[in-house]
């Protein structure tokens, strides 16, 4: 017996030579099957125009892509599977019935400006999918702000009205569809728009369960916490943000509700309403657009729950989630310089300099 | 101590946790390997400055007579791994690539083996002084994979006091059970080195730390131990790379090394149970180091196990001795976190071989994955043991602003466990921008002397 030349078959190369098998497709595709619950209730909720809307917005956002690598001349990089997220969140975050065609810009917009044109993948400075709605809630105020009721009757078989808006044409009034379909209880209004315009609370156990009005993805509290509590026993997900982000929204709507219980919700409804509890398990977490270092993720996650309350209750807009995420992702890198960790064996900087 | 060490008890907080493939050698008893027709002894073994030979070509040699005499504090001699006549000196391959000067000496197949040179020494009664000197004539070094001179470690610098001697047994390297198997096997004088080290060094007492996945040999060292009040055996969670020694201090006592600075500052003398075990069997009989215990491991390998071998046996023969397969396509010294793979068979087994891991092409292709951007999940920044930013750092290399990462980001500090390369799902190959990274520094540092002297 004797031993193999190794020669040309050695293989060099430098440690370490093992590997853990958690790379970036498996973490985003786990991403993707943590939301699936969320999709399918949104279907559920709100009939197939949503189905219609996440088909359309997930694929302009993967043929976006698509379209940006190759015009780069590089590999396309959709099989990492990151986009599919964008496109997604982009789909959830949207009313159920907003115009399709509407959906697909948003889509280009979001992959194109949002993410491509940075760099692709961990280059974006902020959470593509927000850009992308962020754009639309710009250029489209009124379609992105008519809602309609959950579970309407009839939401299998036809679609909202104004989801097969021909492009470029502004979407029909449908107040006289709406009250033809609503259920009893069941009102077009968010549980956020209806406090902010007509001083109402809705109760916690809809908001729970999440048959209420709302953006397609956003009306389930149980649902996405269920994918949350998926991702972070998998290991895909950073809990902390999520938890900071809940907390310091908590404590500042509690703060707003202790100085004054008539004027100011109860802080439970204000985590479990709107797209709190969605942007702070899906969006918040965002990787590429959040810091690193251990105490900036809780700093990042307060700036975004103090800010969405904020935004709530002292802003001119219902919602908060969207530019609070946003205006975090801005601040993101400040957070990771100013809070660089102490290297061990080391002192903290002012210390050494003192 | 640190505040997590009161709530989770002693354990590595950071790091990771690596698959151990250890069950292949573990329970394997040390077996001899045996003499190859040439053996190939580097006179540069251990870190400092090589040896220097004091043989001629032609001369026959005993097993165990001194071969080549240090030159200088921090360096060690060599000895005769058996009895035969010397061939050569002339260049050989090394680890790291290039060729360095080496003794070829061929065994007489008729000689008897015995060990001749050596004589008994009372160790109660010399000084601390006598003992360094005593312990550097083995020529024995860090076995943990180091090669750092262990006499250099047992002499406290001037203005400093150290009084714990720590017995590092924790082998966290996956594959590697050399160390395991000596514990369990030779507890008296893995002990009775660390007492020897106790004495030189004016140390109170004696921490052993093992990781809880050698359950085996923590029984067998307790037992040993319970003779000696000042020697406590602690168990701490497997957790990669506590075997660091800076890591295992942190973890037993709490206690931080200064950047840039060594266990002695705080008062800590760290040393690998296979060091001790050898200087606990030479010193008393004033011998010197001519074998040591390396794990064969690895798939590729049908005679795996912890092998007595001598030092300067050819990887050819060894690997042969240990079953290797055609499926061999990688060849690591080492564990396969830190161990550097090797580009010939040719290179001896030196004194800072812990193993030989042999892998399939299969196994290194595990960590095979496109190399993406990183997505800043930041899993490098949780698991690195000295809160690094390899993250930035890895940002900053790929621009090439290295010097950025030595002022503002410690690069220096980092001692390349490989933590962060492991869970990067990027596949980003950190710690080879580190080792850039660290050589361009170095360069540009010295072409910056270069320009100042001229």
């Amino acid at each position: 017996m004797s031993a193999p030349s190794l020669t040309p078959e050695i293989v060099l190369r430098t440690s370490p030579h093992l590997h853990s098998k958690r790379s970036v497709g498996v973490i985003m595709r786990n991403v993707v099957y943590a939301m699936l619950p969320v999709c399918a209730y949104a279907v559920y909720n709100f009939g197939i125009s949503v189905l219609a809307l996440l088909v359309v917005s997930t694929l302009s956002c993967v043929l976006t892509e698509h379209m940006f690598c190759r015009a780069a001349g590089r590999p396309s990089s959709i099989k990492d599977s990151s986009v599919i997220i964008t496109g997604i969140l982009l789909g959830l975050t949207l009313p159920p019935g907003f115009p399709l065609w509407m959906t697909a810009v948003g889509g280009f917009v979001a992959v194109g400006l949002g993410k491509m044109l940075f760099g692709g993948l961990g280059f974006n400075v902020f959470n593509p999918a927000l850009v992308g709605r962020a754009f639309l809630q710009a250029a489209f105020p009124t379609a992105i702000t008519t809602y309609t009721p959950a579970q309407a009757t009839g939401r299998f078989l036809e679609f909202i009205p104004t989801s097969l808006t021909l492009p470029f044409m502004q979407p029909p009034v449908i107040t006289d569809w709406v009250a033809k379909v609503r259920i009893d209880a069941f009102s077009g209004a968010t549980p956020l728009t209806a406090l902010k315009f007509d001083k109402v609370t809705t109760e916690i156990m809809p908001l729970f369960w999440g048959n209420v009005a709302g953006s397609a993805g956003e009306t389930s509290v149980i649902l996405i916490l269920l994918g949350g509590v998926y991702l972070v026993a998998r290991n895909f997900m950073d809990w902390r943000i999520t938890a900071s982000m809940l907390l310091s929204a908590m404590a500042m709507s509690g703060a707003f509700y202790l100085s004054n219980p008539t004027a100011f919700p109860n802080p439970l409804f204000m985590l479990f309403s709107g797209g709190l509890m969605l942007g702070a398990v899906f969006m918040a977490t965002d990787m590429v657009a959040s810091p690193v270092t251990p105490l900036g993720v809780w700093i990042y996650g307060a700036v975004m729950g103090v800010m969405t309350i904020l935004i709530r209750l002292l802003g001119g807009l219902p919602e908060g989630v969207m530019y609070a995420i946003l205006l975090a992702n801005a601040v993101s890198p400040a957070i990771d310089n100013l809070t660089q960790p102490r290297v061990y064996g080391t002192k903290k900087k002012a210390e050494a300099k003192a | 101590m640190s505040l997590l060490s009161i709530f989770g008890g002693k354990r590595l907080q950071r790091g990771v946790h690596v698959p151990e493939f250890k069950e292949q050698t573990s329970q394997l008893p040390i077996r001899r390997m045996p003499f190859p027709p040439t053996m190939i002894i580097p006179l540069s073994q251990h870190a400092g400055a090589p040896a220097v030979a004091i043989v001629r070509e032609g001369q026959e040699v005993v097993r165990g007579e001194p071969i080549a005499k240090s030159n200088g504090f921090v360096s060690v001699p060599m000895h005769a791994p058996a009895t035969g006549r010397i061939e050569r000196i002339a260049l050989a391959p090394s680890a790291r690539g290039e060729l360095a000067p080496a003794i070829y000496l061929t065994p007489w197949p008729s000689a008897s083996q015995e060990i001749l040179y050596g004589a008994p020494q009372d160790i109660e009664h010399m000084t601390p002084e006598e003992i360094v000197k005593a312990v550097q004539e083995t020529g024995v070094v860090g076995l943990g994979g180091a090669a750092f001179p262990t006499h250099v470690k047992m002499k406290v610098p001037e203005g400093k006091k150290v009084d714990i001697v720590m017995v590092n047994g924790c082998e966290c390297e996956p594959y590697l059970t050399t160390d395991h198997r000596v514990m369990v096997e030779q507890p008296d004088e893995v002990l009775h080195g660390a007492r020897i080290a106790m004495k030189a060094i004016g140390a109170s007492k004696i921490i052993v730390g093992v990781e809880d996945n050698k359950p085996d040999a923590i029984e067998n060292l307790r037992k040993a131990a319970a003779a000696y009040p000042y020697i406590a055996v602690e168990s701490v969670p497997a957790q990669y790379p506590q075997g660091a020694e800076k890591m295992l201090i942190h973890v037993l006592l709490g206690r931080e090394v200064p950047s840039g600075g060594l266990p002695s500052d705080v008062g800590v003398a760290v040393f690998n149970v296979a060091t001790l075990a050898q200087i606990g069997d030479l010193l008393p009989r004033h011998q010197g180091l001519i074998e040591r215990v390396v794990t064969f491991a690895g798939p590729a390998l049908k005679k795996p196990g912890n092998y007595l071998a001598a030092l300067g046996t050819p990887l050819r023969f060894a690997l042969e001795q240990a079953g290797c397969t055609d499926e061999a396509a990688g060849v690591i010294l080492g564990g396969p976190m830190m161990g550097p793979a090797i580009s010939s068979l040719d290179m001896p087994l030196t004194k800072g071989v812990t193993g030989v891991l042999v892998l399939t092409r299969k196994d290194l292709e595990s960590r095979n994955g496109d190399i993406l951007p990183c997505i800043r999940c930041g899993a490098c920044v949780d698991v690195c043991p000295l809160h690094l930013n390899p993250s930035r750092m890895g940002m900053l290399a790929r621009k090439e602003r290295y010097e950025e990462m030595e002022t503002d980001f410690h690069l220096m500090d980092c001692f390349e466990c490989g933590c962060c390369s492991y869970v990067c799902p990027s596949h980003i190959p950190l710690v080879q921008h580190f080792r850039i990274a660290k050589q361009m520094n170095r360069e540009r540092k010295a072409r910056e002397r270069a320009k100042s002297n001229a």
